[in-house]
């Protein structure tokens, strides 16, 4: 650089601290952490062992099973959820090629991790909704956390995950719940908010307790917006699954990963295809779903 | 079931979050706008003492923004007050605990809403045992309940349908067919036909007439057409900015009317609809005195009704009978035209001026 030979030197190359300086300082936070994680190693292994035996039992499930009953399962969610012969159609097709490209096994597994993780972050999602839709000072305290959340790239995730709880496929699934929540918590808080006024008003006055008014008028009221957080969710699921895969999740993210790594263009192809089948079975299914929820809320006459 | 009334003492509401500190200023006469100007709070109720008679129909009536549902919203506690007593068979509604208050909100009050607020995701039987869901009566018992108010407000056949695919005035239907479910003492109804059209909502008058005669339920109706307080009301309160200007029968708010205000809603009433016969009649003279061949017509009969029956009857005069049949007056046909289209100022018996 021309300019370089007038500035000081100070202000030409960046003044970093000294390596010793960060080296320590990494040392020092680095093994503080480890030895956190290994005092409540217990803890951790608390949360992880149930979900280790759920995963794996349901992956056995789906892999284990004649192909021919599973895809008859799904089909049959497909048209309880959809009741539209066209969805289900395309949910067989699809499904049929992913079996014929010999992806079936591994679309079986990404199935199972995305099962579990959509159920989690329900599970996980809808009370702190309820929670946050209850109390202001709660929305505001959670709200900025789900900024942040919703605004890290998914890579950054998997740091923490896999500092606290190693490499493996329930850090994996941890990874993808964290990653796949926030639209399910915004959601629930967001329809139960939306609920019209003039029909809590009514349920109050027949007396309603908070909790005849939550299960008889907000969640019902706020199920299709609901219904639109799971969705979301479960898309969000599968995209951070791909992600995960550098963790050590199975399924079709590995193998996408691996062709990303060795230039497989065909079988990154054939991968990707399989991934979009079921992304698109799932969004289809569920959104057809929440509209069918929806029917008798809209409003007609005003 | 014996009804209660409902007596409502010294209530006083102030929205904003210090309402308390100026309710002083307001006994001490500071009025809405001044409040709103000087301390941004508003003067929702000032100084509302009425008593709703225990089975009848009191109708409150005033423009918008006047607090009629402010009003109404203080007997079922939707609204707490700043002061003030509503009492309710013996109990300071205002004083209830959250549990009390939810026991008396779910046994012993009913509200209908102008907007209707049924639960869209339910169909019109749920919708009208939902009272009953939350008193926790089991829906086999509920149901049948439901079945008998939805045919008697005149929607059977409608129970599976939901209330996005039924008009508003059946959907209102509804919302009295949920509220009579509760077989509660009080019914609020605030504006509850006001989002009808005319002839349906005068049909809706007719269906909660006939009903309260059977049922003699004490309810609160609100409403700014004059036309429906009186063809309601055994008693009508008239609010402005917040206060009673007046309160009293339909024929006495008709008669006297307290101010200019009043005076100017009164103007394009049908009076004929309104004001009975003994209220305009003159002392029984030489024929009608002599009784026989002359029409009777009963204390209590409006003069429309009267002069149908005049007219039906080629007469020029009648003879009007206390409930025993004892003669007590009489109305030619010149003063009950009269009294139809004139101001009746001036013929006012001075026991109705005073309330
Ligand atoms: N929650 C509130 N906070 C502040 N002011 C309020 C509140 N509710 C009502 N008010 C005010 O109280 C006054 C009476 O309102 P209210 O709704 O009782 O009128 P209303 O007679 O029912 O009118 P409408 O015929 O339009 O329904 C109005 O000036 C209104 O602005
Ligand atoms: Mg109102």
């Amino acid at each position: 650089m021309a300019s370089c030979s007038i500035l000081p030197d100070v202000l030409c190359s960046f003044p970093a601290v000294s390596d010793s300086y960060i080296r320590l300082a990494r040392k020092t936070i680095d093994d503080g952490f480890r030895g956190l994680v290994r005092e409540y190693s217990h803890l951790i292994d608390a949360v992880v062992q149930p979900l280790q035996v759920f995963l794996n039992a349901l992956e056995r499930l789906f892999v284990n099973s004649p192909w021919i009953l599973v895809l008859a399962v799904m089909l049959a969610i497909v048209y309880l959820a959809s009741r539209s012969i066209a969805i289900t159609i395309g949910t067989a097709v699809g499904m049929v090629l992913i079996g014929l490209i010999g992806l079936w096994q591994d679309t079986m597994v990404t199935l199972a991790i995305v099962t579990v993780a959509t159920l989690i972050a329900i599970l996980i999602g809808i009370p702190i909704g309820i929670l946050m839709a209850r109390s202001d000072r709660v929305q505001g305290a959670i709200n900025p956390i789900l900024d942040v959340m919703q605004t890290l790239p998914s890579f950054v995730y998997l740091i923490p995950v896999v500092v606290i709880f190693g490499i493996g496929k329930v850090p994996g699934l941890i990874a993808v719940v964290i990653y796949a929540v926030p639209p399910m918590i915004r959601l629930t808080n967001l329809g139960i908010r939306l609920v019209d006024r003039d029909v809590l008003e009514a349920a109050d006055a027949f007396g309603s307790s908070p909790g005849q008014k939550l299960w008889n008028v907000q969640m019902p009221l706020a199920l299709p917006t609901i219904m639109a957080g799971i969705n979301q969710t479960i898309m969000m699921s599968l995209a951070m699954v791909v992600v995960a895969s550098m963790v050590g999740v199975g399924g079709l993210g590995k193998n996408t990963l691996q062709a990303i790594n060795n230039q497989f263009f065909t079988f990154g192809f054939m991968n990707g295809f399989a991934l979009v089948a079921i992304a698109i079975i799932f969004d289809r299914a569920s959104q057809t779903f929440g509209k069918r929820l929806q029917k008798h809320t809209e409003v007609v006459h005003g | 079931m014996a009804s209660h009334g409902i007596e409502i003492r010294g209530l006083y509401k102030i929205f904003g979050p210090e309402g308390q500190r100026h309710v002083q200023s307001v006994k001490e006469g500071m009025s809405k706008a001044e409040l709103n100007e000087k301390h941004a709070h508003v003067l929702g109720l000032k100084d509302i003492n009425i008593s709703m008679p225990g089975g009848g129909i009191t109708v409150v009536m005033g423009l918008s923004g006047s607090g009629k549902s402010t009003l109404i919203r203080h007997i079922n506690r939707l609204i707490e007050p700043t002061v003030g007593e509503v009492l309710y068979d013996g109990t300071d509604v205002c004083r209830m605990s959250v549990k009390e208050l939810r026991e008396f909100r779910r046994h012993k009050t009913a509200m209908v809403f102008q907007k209707f607020a049924l639960l869209p995701h339910r169909t019109v039987l749920e919708n009208t045992v939902y009272g009953l869901d939350i008193q926790g009566v089991p829906r086999s018992e509920s149901t049948k309940k439901g079945r008998y108010w939805i045919d008697r407000v005149g929607l059977s056949g409608f129970e599976n349908h939901y209330p996005n695919q039924l008009s508003g005035g059946m959907q209102q239907r509804v919302g009295l067919a949920r509220a009579l479910s509760n077989d509660a003492d009080i019914l609020l109804m605030d504006e509850a036909y006001s989002a009808l059209d005319p002839l349906i909502r005068v049909d809706m008058q007719t269906v909660l007439l006939d009903l309260q005669a059977e049922l003699k339920k004490t309810v609160v109706f609100i409403t700014h057409d004059l036309d429906e307080a009186l063809r309601l009301g055994d008693k009508i309160a008239i609010l402005r900015d917040g206060e009673v200007i007046q309160q009293g029968s339909g024929q006495q708010i008709v008669l006297s009317p307290a101010d200019d205000y009043i005076a100017s809603f009164v103007r394009e009433v049908n009076r004929g609809r309104v004001i009975q016969v003994q209220t305009v009649m003159t002392p029984l003279t030489g024929q009608a005195a002599a009784a026989s061949g002359v029409m009777p017509i009963p204390v209590g009969t409006t003069l429309e009704e009267t002069a149908k029956a005049m007219t039906a009857g080629g007469v020029a005069l009648v003879q009007i009978v206390s409930a025993e049949g004892r003669p007590v007056g009489q109305l030619d046909l010149q003063s009950l035209i009269g009294a139809m289209v004139t101001p009746a100022d001036h013929e006012k018996p001075p026991s109705l001026a005073a309330e």
